[in-house]
């Protein structure tokens, strides 16, 4: 499966990345590689074989339902670049 | 072209954890901003989650209260968008695997008829945090308290053929997850959110339409009206020959009506994905048993035990089981009074539910309690109060003034049940009123029943409302037919 130009530039926008529009055809081009083992993959037959969600034979462990964090606000808030009144700042997203 | 709505609903139900999904942070409402977010919630790089057993056993109970098939194995995948109250980038939620699968429950329609609704699914995830938008000199403010609270979203099929048929689902969910004690169920803190998908379909048809989903209605009467907005408006859309377009819409409640959302041209695109930072999730059949063996009664058993045991009628039994604390009340003032559950199921949906919702309280923060009105009820079971007076000392008992036989005393609100006294009443009236009486004698037999009343008012009047009501009918009728 090969992707075009129109392919790269969304997925770079889902991924909210910049990306050169000289670069775009290198990228295509990688992406499609990707995509053509993908395929090679899924021409084995994996019938019987059970889906894998994780490469390790284990499974999650649990926590008992304890409030054991504390209040560390001034500390996160360090490095945010602009807080006010206990909120992170951020560029306004909506209109 | 006569049209028919199809309705699916996805709620979301914030489990009522005290520490979140992931992480150690409190999920307590009402926090100063930012302080019961923690390095997990905030996604700083090398933390990794931990999965609350509590949210596990929580949508385990879910799922056994709708005789949903349990998934023993789940999976947590990633669902990525990019918003600033999203920290990682992507929400912790189940996609492929969820804990709870297919399922159903019945919905109470108007008409005392019963319809099945399918739940597809309902899965764990976590909730976002907050953005506000208020005056931060043109920034958004975010505040991640909420980040990492464990949602149980519930997913139904699309069997919903009408905006009450959505509404009385929303609140059938909203009975059963408060019944659990795995969701607060407070609407207006948003700890009980509703999308609903909305589509219509020439009737006939198989064939879904295009659906149109309504997000993040928070009030049972709003799911009502936006369905029937949002069914004028597709339906105005098809008939002029245009197309529903498949976006996601808001319901503005004082307008009355549903708007687009900003348009994400990468809808929907949320590249799911297993996540690699938890491991599958078993549940053991111990397990499931553990918490099955806690299940309490649910509304739709104590609704039927209502009418069965009690004798109370199908719209009674439905009042009183809606919420779990209501009928905790009643079952309360029940054992507290002795009296038939007819008189207290009255009194619960009648004067205590109007006094509750014109002061704006929840039944748990009753002035007057269960074992107080119990009392009362007492009183006027054994004919010491009527009807009209027992309402009165219920408005003093209400009002901080005392039990109901203190206030009885201290007001002097007995019953007047001597027929003697009531006697000795009508006859004042008779004599104080012989315009009417003689009016009475003239008309026609028919019409003398309906005079009476007259008679009556002056006498409870003039007993100040102590009479007997029972005793003052039969007592005048006898006396003014003597003077025919």
């Amino acid at each position: 499966m090969a992707l075009d130009k129109s392919d790269v530039e969304s997925i770079a926008h889902l991924a909210r990345l910049a990306i050169g529009e000289a670069d775009v055809p290198a990228y295509a081009e990688n992406l499609s590689n990707i995509l053509t083992l993908v395929e090679q993959m899924s021409s084995v037959d994996t019938r019987g074989v059970a889906p894998m969600a994780h490469p390790f034979e284990m499974v999650q462990r649990l926590r008992e339902d304890v409030v054991s964090e504390e209040n560390q606000r001034e500390h996160l808030q360090q490095h945010a670049p602009a807080v006010q009144d206990g909120l992170f700042l951020v560029p306004k997203v909506i209109e | 072209m006569e049209w028919e709505v199809v309705i699916g609903c996805e709620i979301h139900t914030q489990l009522a954890t005290k520490s979140k999904i992931f992480s150690g942070a409190a999920t307590a409402y009402g926090a100063a901003p930012n302080t019961q977010a923690c390095a997990v919630d905030l996604g700083l790089p090398g933390v990794l989650p931990v999965l609350n057993k509590e949210a596990v056993r929580m949508a385990v109970k879910f799922g056994l209260a709708v005789d949903a098939e349990i998934g023993k194995r789940s999976v947590f995948a990633r669902k990525n968008y990019f918003y600033p109250d999203l920290p990682k980038g992507y929400q912790i939620s189940q996609f492929e695997l969820p804990i709870v699968g297919q399922g159903k429950l019945a919905i109470e329609l108007e008409e005392g008829s019963s319809k099945t609704i399918g739940i597809t699914r309902a899965h764990l995830e976590e909730d976002a945090g907050k953005s506000l938008h208020e005056d931060f000199h043109g920034m958004t403010g975010i505040d991640l308290n909420r980040a990492g609270t464990p949602l149980l979203e519930i997913v139904s099929d699309p069997d919903m053929r009408s905006g009450a048929e959505a509404s009385a689902y929303m609140r059938k969910i909203h009975s059963i997850v408060t019944y659990l004690g795995i969701c607060d169920g407070n609407l207006q803190e948003g700890s009980f959110r509703c999308d609903v998908n909305i589509s219509m379909r020439p009737k006939g048809q198989e064939e879904f339409g295009t659906r149109a989903e309504i997000k993040n209605l928070n009030s049972f009467r709003f799911v009502e009206r936006a369905v029937e907005y949002e069914m004028e408006r597709q339906i105005a859309i098809l008939e002029s020959g245009g197309k529903v377009v498949q976006e996601t819409r808001l319901y503005d409640p004082d307008r009355d009506e549903t708007r687009s959302m900003r348009s994400k041209e990468e809808a929907n695109d949320y590249r799911y994905f297993p996540d690699p930072d938890l491991l599958p999730v078993v549940v053991t059949d111990e397990f499931i048993e553990a918490v099955r063996a806690t299940l309490p009664e649910l509304p739709d058993a104590k609704r039927q035990r209502y009418i069965g045991e009690l004798a109370l009628s199908e719209k009674d039994a439905a009042g009183l089981t809606a919420a779990n604390a209501t009928a905790d009340y009643f079952e309360a003032l029940l054992a507290a009074s002795g009296c038939e559950a007819k008189l207290c199921a009255n009194w619960v949906m009648g004067e205590l539910s109007a006094a509750l919702n014109r002061d704006g309280l929840a039944i748990e923060a009753s002035p007057v309690s269960a074992a107080q009105l119990g009392g009362l009820l007492q009183r006027i079971a054994d004919n010491t109060l009527s009807g009209k007076l027992a309402k009165e000392v219920f408005e003093a008992m209400w009002q901080g003034e005392g039990s109901a036989d203190a206030i009885i005393e201290q007001k002097g609100l007995k019953q007047i049940t001597d027929s003697g006294a009531i006697e000795a009443i009508i006859d004042e009236v008779i004599a104080g009123n012989a315009a009417q009486v003689a009016g009475y004698r003239a008309a026609e037999p028919e019409k003398r029943g309906k005079m009476i009343g007259f008679f009556v008012g002056q006498v409870m009047k003039a007993s100040q409302g102590k009479a007997n009501p029972g005793q003052v009918n039969q007592l005048l009728k006898s006396r003014l037919d003597a003077l025919l």
